[in-house]
């Protein structure tokens, strides 16, 4: 295996980074293997955060989802579901833990700023500076359904809330000068006078007015994540984050030219390149050898994606419930309907049903593919598979060419899912001075090498 | 009658009771706010033998002029410190005026999770107009209002508890089924100023419910597990147990004592004397207050003891008075039987005698109660 010669890549000097992924709500996480464990015990979350620490990870993901999915008119069956608070779990990690970032997945639509801010910044001072917030923006109306709010939102004014929210959330967090506190206890009052401010807060989303109650962290105030993948939400990214959390990692050309779209907007907004890491989520399957690794990554396909899991996910693409068919045999002969997003599936999938299902047809027809496997071969985003120096190998193309900054991984068992990414490719990495071999700061900003916050 | 020993709560927001309590704290102002500090603090109450810690909590400062008007999030902190503890009780006050019920809920059945089922909720009530400017939300006025809230938010809360039955979760490999929907239960509650849809999004926590502890009469009673109570005497507040636990009442009553004892430092009076320099320690005309030495105060709970179930102590220095009780009363309480300690392993619903309820929305009440997904 050649290696790449540093000399003719863009960023020779680069790092990869890595974050964990627990748990997107999906059909990924294989349940029915014996070796898989409770997805909500403590020892879960601590097991996976613990072997990423040790792994030397940037950062412990938690997603989020504020309404169980539906399909075929109930609760979705197929899938993991049910999963903590974030901020509660990972106030709960930060004790157990001592260097890995801890990311919160949390709505702007349905929770308030000066709640949420003052929430994050608790776990950010709890966690010594580790704290991450991954700003998601779902505004539908049937997620609404589980707050006093209902679904008030359009959703046009998702990204408008959201910045606003943020701007109040930044407020909130810088509202205590340096050294606000009395340093001893014969001063005159707890608190140093006037340096403590007051956010008043006046716009088309909010009207808040509020004294916060929290200092800076070690870092400043929490790591801002994006995830959004419209030009809206990019340019969302590029005006706000400190990280994006994208879809683009698996195909390198793909996850380039996404970089580049990144970097553009990132120069219209009038900040430099390097002020933003591109973490795409992704899943890695292992093997010893190329052969071993495509068994194993076989054997992952049909565990996630099984005759029943098959046919919800042809039911969505085609619009129409097709639990009662044979996922092992053709492609069902109906046109899809092109059913109106009703939002039950937290996720849009494709945007045009008819071409999908016509290049399945094609390929299926071309292949001799079951419905099946040709959801497993052609349905939603898989990751990279291969041998631990290939994957060193591919992933230090893919950072040193600028495509990623890194990859946050989701483990497709839990909560082993880690053990070979830590214990097989950390190594190569390592010895292709792609990865860290130590931390060298204590917080989550210190370990994305991002500015310090002013 | 043999007496059932007390269960014993203690409240460790700030420094202590007493406003100006930080000035005698045993650390500089700003580690207030630090984990270590959380840490600490947790540690004694739990090697002492307390079953529970309650954490106040609110949007807004907790004080203002000279007294601290720092504090990190009730429901952090309590996930934090259960993540540093083994047998201790974590109770947050969490208000449901301005908080929306669905985050409430997954926010404490999360910390019961997270746990492994020592989880509590102090049910609290925002009263002030500036927790509604701070939280951007139109203000709840008039005590009728704000007790509906409060009401209507418990109700939420408690009914997304039982919203996954305890065997929600099948792991039907041959169904390849990992829920199973019919044991999954949307509430459709419907108030008088907003509905929320359901089925919550955390699965039941291991405790069924986390313990609900509420001021007596601030919330329907018979939603709650324990009632606090005030009385300036123990035999006031053996009388307010005793209603609060009627008619359907919760099946606990823990009296409030606010405590300050005499330490190796200063007596008791004066250490209030030196505090009272710079503020008043306001006593509540229906709570109880206990100043004095260890014994006095082991003297007043065996008085409790038979009256209560539980006391709920609010010490004036967290740091000095908290010592005081570890090393003299405490231990003195569990050598006379007045008083037990938490079991190790056990839930917190274990450690105060308190049932494990099923779901209300149980479809077969023949299958026993399953505990937390176990894999
Ligand atoms: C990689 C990735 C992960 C996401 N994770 C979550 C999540 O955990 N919870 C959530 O509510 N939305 C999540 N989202 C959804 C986005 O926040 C956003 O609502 C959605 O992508 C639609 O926004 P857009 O139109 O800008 O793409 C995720 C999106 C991406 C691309």
């Amino acid at each position: 295996m050649t290696r790449t010669d540093p000399t003719d890549v863009p960023r020779p000097d680069a790092r990869l980074h890595f974050g964990v992924f627990f748990q997107g709500v999906n059909h990924w996480t294989i349940w029915s293997d014996p070796s898989s464990g409770s997805q909500i015990a403590p020892a879960s979350f601590l097991r996976l955060a613990r072997t990423a620490e040790r792994g030397l990870f940037d950062a412990f993901f938690l997603g989020d989802g504020l309404r169980l999915r539906e399909s075929e008119g109930g609760i979705h069956e197929l899938d993991v579901a049910g999963r903590p608070d974030s901020i509660t779990q990972l106030s709960a990690l930060a004790a157990a833990t001592e260097r890995i970032g801890l990311v919160s997945t949390s709505n702007t639509t349905f929770n308030e700023p000066g709640d949420l801010a003052r929430r994050l910044a608790g776990l950010d001072l709890l966690s010594g500076g580790r704290a991450g917030w991954n700003v998601v923006t779902t505004h539908n109306a049937w997620t609404g359904e589980n707050f006093r709010r209902g679904g008030f939102l359009d959703h046009a004014d998702r990204y408008r809330r959201a910045e606003e929210f943020l701007a109040v959330a930044r407020a909130v967090w810088n509202g205590w000068a340096e050294g606000a506190v009395a340093g001893s206890v014969d001063a005159r009052s707890w608190s140093v006078p006037d340096a403590v401010g007051r956010v008043r807060a006046k716009g088309t989303q909010f009207d808040v007015d509020l004294a916060p109650t929290l200092p800076r962290s070690a870092q400043g105030h929490p790591v801002i994540f994006q995830a959004g993948d419209s030009g809206e939400g990019r340019d969302f990214a590029a005006r706000h984050a400190d990280v994006v959390f994208s879809a683009h990692g698996t195909d390198f050309d793909d996850a380039l030219a996404f970089a580049e779209d990144i970097r553009g907007r990132l120069r219209a907004a009038g900040r430099p390149e390097d002020a933003l890491r591109i973490l795409p989520g992704t899943e890695i399957v292992i093997g010893a050898t190329e052969k071993e690794a495509e068994e194993k990554a076989r054997w992952v396909r049909l565990e996630q994606v099984t005759p029943a899991v098959a046919l919800g996910i042809a039911s969505r693409l085609w619009g129409f419930d097709l639990s009662g068919r044979d996922a092992d045999g053709p492609l069902p002969a109906e046109e899809p309907v092109v059913a109106r997003d009703t939002g039950t599936f937290g996720t849009r999938w494709v945007d045009d049903p008819r071409a999908v299902v016509a290049e399945w047809r094609a390929k299926a027809g071309a292949n001799g593919w079951s419905l099946r496997e040709t959801v497993i071969e052609l349905g939603p985003q898989r990751g990279h598979v291969g041998t631990p120096a290939g994957l060193a190998e591919k992933f230090a193309r893919f950072v040193r060419h600028g495509a990623v900054d890194g990859f946050n991984v989701s483990p497709y068992l839990v909560p082993d899912g880690l053990d070979d990414i830590v214990e097989l490719l950390v190594p190569e990495l390592q010895e292709r001075g792609v990865y860290r071999s130590a931390y060298s700061g204590t917080t989550l900003r210190e370990h994305l090498g991002l500015a310090p916050v002013v | 009658m043999p007496r059932t020993a007390l269960r014993l709560a203690v409240e460790i927001d700030g420094d202590g009771a007493h406003p100006a309590a930080w000035r005698r704290a045993a650390h500089s102002p700003g580690e207030l706010l630090t984990p270590r500090r959380s840490a600490r603090v947790a540690a004694v109450a739990e090697n002492a033998g307390f079953t529970l810690v309650t954490l106040e909590d609110s949007i807004l400062p907790p004080g203002s002029g000279a007294d601290p008007v720092g504090r990190i999030g009730a429901v952090e902190r309590a996930a934090f410190v259960a993540a540093s503890t083994s047998v201790l009780g974590v109770a947050p006050v969490l208000a449901t005026t301005y908080a929306e019920p669905f985050h409430v809920s997954s926010q404490l059945a999360s910390l019961d999770h997270v746990s492994a089922g020592r989880a509590g909720w102090v049910v609290g009530v925002e009263e002030d107009p500036a927790a509604a400017r701070a939280w951007g939300r139109p203000p709840v006025e008039g005590a009728d209002a704000l007790a509906r809230e409060a009401r209507d938010g418990l109700r939420v809360v408690r009914d997304l508890w039982d919203s996954w039955e305890d065997d929600a979760v099948i792991r039907s490999v041959a169904t390849s089924r990992y829920l199973d929907r019919s044991r999954l239960h949307s509430i459709d509650f419907t108030g008088e100023t907003y509905s929320v849809k359901g089925p919550s999004i955390v699965p039941r926590p291991p405790q069924g419910r986390p313990v609900v502890l509420a001021r007596h009469g601030t919330v329907p009673a018979e939603l709650t597990d324990v009632a606090l109570v005030g009385g300036t005497t123990a035999t006031e507040a053996g009388d307010a147990a005793a209603a609060a636990r009627s008619d359907g009442g919760p099946p606990l009553a823990f009296a409030e004592i606010e405590v300050a004892l005499d330490t190796p430092g200063g007596t008791a009076r004066e250490r209030i004397a030196d505090l009272e320099r710079y503020a008043p320690w306001t006593a509540r005309p229906d709570r109880l207050r206990y100043t004095g030495p260890a014994s006095g105060l082991v003297s007043l709970l065996a008085e409790l003891s038979g009256r209560v179930d539980g006391v709920r102590l609010r010490p004036l220095v967290l740091d000095e008075d908290l010592a005081v009780l570890s090393r003299l009363v405490l231990p003195e309480l569990f050598l006379r039987r007045i008083a037990a300690r938490p079991l190790p392993g056990a839930t917190l619903r274990a450690s105060l005698g308190l049932t494990r309820p099923l779901s209300r929305f149980t479809t077969d009440i023949t299958a026993a109660p399953v505990r937390e997904e176990t894999r």
